[in-house]
This record gives structure tokens, sequence and C-alpha cells, in this order.
């Protein structure tokens, strides 16, 4: 086992009162699974991210890591949605920042950064700034930054939600290589159910105000995945059922109706 | 990739700006040689500058000068190196800044000429009363632009810095400095521009040395052309030092895709 949560609860203290943001939340992750967790917005999800990063404390619960051995690796590395990229330094030098602080010496983490530079593609972009870089390459380096620590755990907080569909796909597809090399357990943030079940073992669902996880499924599908998944129906089966699960309050948060069908779509089966 | 792309041209920049210089400097010098009543309280340009020559073989201008630099620079230091430790920790610490805030609003509205006569009597005639009144013009532009600085860096940055475990040292000189430099740099020249502006003007109120003396002396005997040749010499050290900050901006921010100096 990689950590678990256990009745994990944070509030936060608002000008009128308190805010709850997560309500008992409790799971595990495996050595090397990949979980994705997925919910609306607003769900509590990035501060669930936050907790186990240990960026926040929990008000009540707590997080367990695993009895690992002293290896040196980190208990955890964390990739933010955008903007995690420092614009003050260097691709080569982002990369090279989470050996930074672990004291790698400067020669050395030069070296393992560039390996991994290069391994995705990137060399010629070793030496530039992010601002020169698109959206999607800077992603790249963001998530790159994150895999050359060699982490326990990777935690990923919508880390293709700005990015277009076409190069969401094909880092999603990057994604599933670094982890299938690496010997990180991910947990996976997403508010797309459809990336959710294409890249987990298993998808935790999220609902919000507050966050408590509505119900687990494991996605039967083999490795390494494919992203011809996105269309196999076992996918869209799971997707639906995934959807049947936040449908009420997507809903309620945007005032529809439950009662009126939108359409005679009959619901397949899942 | 070396980002050259979003660099505007420079030499198309600077030239018309030369030839606008040359056509007035043309027209001045025409109208002064013309008109008797122009030449006494506009010399002409050629005038001005057989003074600075003359001023310069006599070491009289280099002598001026570095009084004005000696006051202006001891001065920046002064009142910088504390603006820019308390910018950052205001910048850093909501506490200090609400602490600290109402504090330099208050002083920053003063102005910084007027605390002359007090300092003189608290710290005598000499030199230290004004390098203190310089330093004080430096410090606030610079506070408030450190301060600024820091507060404009993304809290993600922190986030990701602390997420990666990094130490508070760590923390300073890889997120801190670096993501407040650009406003820092601003800050300075804003400084500079400060304290280049009180130390002449102090100068002209009660120092015996300096441009700010040269000229108000220059002014009482109606000797005008030195009273201009000081002009240009100030108007000089401004320019130089703002194209020195500028060639260190490009250099120290290189990560910006246009320089904010």
């Amino acid at each position: 086992m990689s950590f678990r949560c256990e009745h994990l609860s944070k509030s936060f203290a608002m000008r009128d009162g308190f805010v709850q943001a997560l309500d008992d939340v409790t799971f595990s992750v495996g050595e090397r699974e990949f979980v994705s967790i997925v919910g609306p917005s607003g769900c509590g999800k990035t501060t669930l991210l936050k907790l186990i990063a240990g960026l926040l404390r929990p008000s009540a619960g707590s997080v367990v890591p695993s009895a690992a051995p002293d290896d040196g690796r980190p208990a955890s590395a964390l990739v933010f949605q955008e903007h995690g990229l420092f614009p003050w330094m260097t691709v080569l030098e982002n990369v090279a920042f989470g050996l930074e602080t672990r004291g790698v010496g400067r020669s050395e983490r030069h070296e393992r950064a560039m390996t991994f530079i290069s391994s995705v593609g990137l060399a010629p972009f070793a030496h530039a700034w992010p601002h020169q870089l698109s959206v999607g390459m800077r992603q790249r380096v963001g998530i790159g930054r994150a895999f050359v620590t060699d982490p326990r755990l990777l935690l990923l907080d919508e880390p293709l939600g700005s990015l277009d569909a076409q190069t969401r796909f094909l880092l999603q597809e990057e994604l599933l290589r670094l982890w299938t090399r690496s010997r990180s357990a991910v947990v996976y943030v997403t508010h797309d159910i459809e990336e959710a079940v294409v890249l987990g073992d298993r998808v935790l669902v999220l609902t919000g105000r507050p966050g408590r996880i509505q119900g687990e499924i494991t996605v039967p599908l083999g490795r390494p995945r494919k992203l011809e998944y996105a269309v196999d129906e076992k996918v869209t089966a799971l997707k639906w059922q995934i959807w049947k699960m936040l449908e009420e309050e997507a809903r309620r948060s945007l005032a529809l109706s439950t009662r009126e069908p939108v359409s005679s779509v009959e619901e397949p089966v899942p | 990739m070396s980002g050259g792309n979003a660099r505007p041209r420079r030499g198309a920049g600077a030239w018309p700006a030369f030839l606008v210089i040359a056509v007035l400097l043309g027209l001045w010098e025409t109208w002064a040689r013309t008109s008797d009543s122009a030449s006494i309280l506009f010399p002409a340009p050629s005038v001005i500058a057989a003074v600075l020559v003359r001023e310069l073989r006599s070491g009289a201008l280099v002598r001026t000068v570095g009084a004005t630099l000696g006051r202006l620079a001891s001065g920046l230091a002064l009142g910088g190196v504390p603006a820019l430790l308390l910018g950052l920790t205001m910048g850093f610490s909501p506490r200090v800044r609400a602490a600290v805030d109402p504090l330099v609003a208050a002083a920053h509205a003063i102005p910084k000429i007027a605390v002359l006569p007090i300092l003189m009597i608290l710290l005598g005639l000499g030199e230290a009363p004004k390098i203190a009144v310089v330093a004080a013009a430096a410090f606030f532009p610079l506070l408030i632009s450190t301060m600024s600085g820091v507060r404009h860096i993304s809290p993600i940055h922190f986030e990701v810095a602390h997420g990666y475990g990094a130490s508070a040292p760590r923390v300073f000189w890889r997120v801190l400095v670096p993501g407040s430099l650009p406003q820092i740099l601003s800050g300075v020249r804003l400084a500079f521009n400060a304290a280049l502006l009180i130390t002449i003007a102090l100068e002209i109120v009660a120092a015996r040395t300096g441009l700010g003396a040269t000229i108000w002396l220059a002014w009482q005997t109606m000797r005008v052309e030195e009273l201009y040749a000081s002009l240009a010499v100030t108007s000089f050290l401004g320019v130089g030092f703002n194209a020195i900050l500028a060639f260190a901006g490009r250099r120290l921010v290189p990560w910006h895709s246009t320089p904010e100096i």
C-alpha cells in the first residue's frame, strides 16, 4: 500500500463561519496504483490533494503514509493545473527544482533532469523560458518535474484541464507511458469522467459541499492502456454509471429540474 | 529558442529621437545667434557646450558632479538597503504589513526636503542631514515597489516550492527574490529619480558644492550659460543611469518577454 486517508475532514474558517470542504473521506492507494478522483468543480478535490501532499492540515482524520524503507524517495510530488512552472527558471532548472530541494548537487540534478527532458523530446527547449513554450509543453515540463524526483506518490490536480481536446489526448498517452516506466502511485484529480475512467485502475467519485466519496469503481481494463479504450463499450457504461452518481448534484448546482427529461434517449444498460 | 522575436528593433526606435533633438538644437542655435534678447536667457547650445568643455578641463565639473554623485550614492545605499529588506518582509508577512503600512503611507506623503531643517538641527550642518534626506527620498519608492513585487508573486509558486519541501532560505532565493525582481528594478529606477531630484533641490537650498549649488550660484550671478551647463549634466546623469538600469534589467530579468523597465 502506498498510503491511506482515514476519515479525512477539512473545514475552512470564512468571514461568515466555517465552510466544510471535505467530510469523512476514507480510501487507500496501493503501490504503483493509478487512482482517478472525479467530481464537479468545488467538490474539494484540490483540498484533498493538498492534504495528502501535506500542504494543508486536516481538521479531522489523518493521512497515513506507508511504512516505506528510508530510501530517499520523496513521499509525494504535486502537479498543479497550470502556472506551476517558475517563470524565472529555464525548463532545465524547473525540472531540476524537485531535486534541488532534496539537496542533489547542481551537476547531478542537471544531468538527471536533462536525461528526462531528452527522453520526452524536449531537449531543444531545455534552456528556454516557460513563457516561450506552448501551454501543453509547459504542462509536460510540470509533470516532468514531478516524475524526475521519483516520488512514491504523484498527485496531479487536473493537469490537462486547460488544454484543447487533441493535446489532452496525446498527453494522457504520454502520462500513462511515464507512469508505466516509473515506480510511482498516482492520484489523478479531474472533472472529466472519461479521462478518469480511461486512465485509472480505480475511480473515486467525489460529490461536493462538503466533498464526500459517493462511490468507488474498479475499471476492468487491462494494462498497458491504449486510448482506443475511450470508445470501448465498457468505458461508455462506466461513464454512464459515474454520471448517474454526479447528475443530481450537477443539476442542482445549475438549478435545473431533475424531473423533465432532456430527450427521450434510453438509458444504456451498464 | 532565444526569444529574440519579441524584442523591438532598437535602431529603428533610436534614430527618430536623435533627429528630433538635433533639429531642436539647430533651431535653438540659430535663434540664439540671431536674437540678442534670446541669447541672454537662452544662450546658444554651442556656448553651453563651451562652458562644459572649460569646466571639464579645469576639473570643476568633476568636483561638482562628484559631490552630487557622492550624496546620491550614499543616500541611495542608506535608504535602498533597508527599503529592500523591509519591502520583502512586508510583502511576505501580512502581519508586518498591517503594522507598518499606515506609518509608511503617512511618512511617504511628507515632502522629504521639508525635514531638512529638523535634520540639520539634529545632525549638524555637514553632509549627514543631506544624505539622510536623500535616503528618505529613495527609501519609499523602493519599499513600495518591492512590497508590491512580492505580493504579485502567484501563491502557486510558493505552494510548488513548499510541495517540493523547499527550505525557507531556498524559498527566499529561488522564489521571493526572482519573483519580485522585475518590480524591484523599477523601484530602483523610481528611487534613483526621486533621489536625484531631492539631491539637486537640497543642494540649491543648503550646499556649497554639487550641481544644485552650481545652478543656484549661476542664477544668482546671472551666468545663465553655466546654469544651463549644470542642467545638461543633470539631465545626462538621469538618462545615463536609466540606460544602465534598462541594460541591467535585460540581463537580470531575462525571463520577461517584455522588460518592465
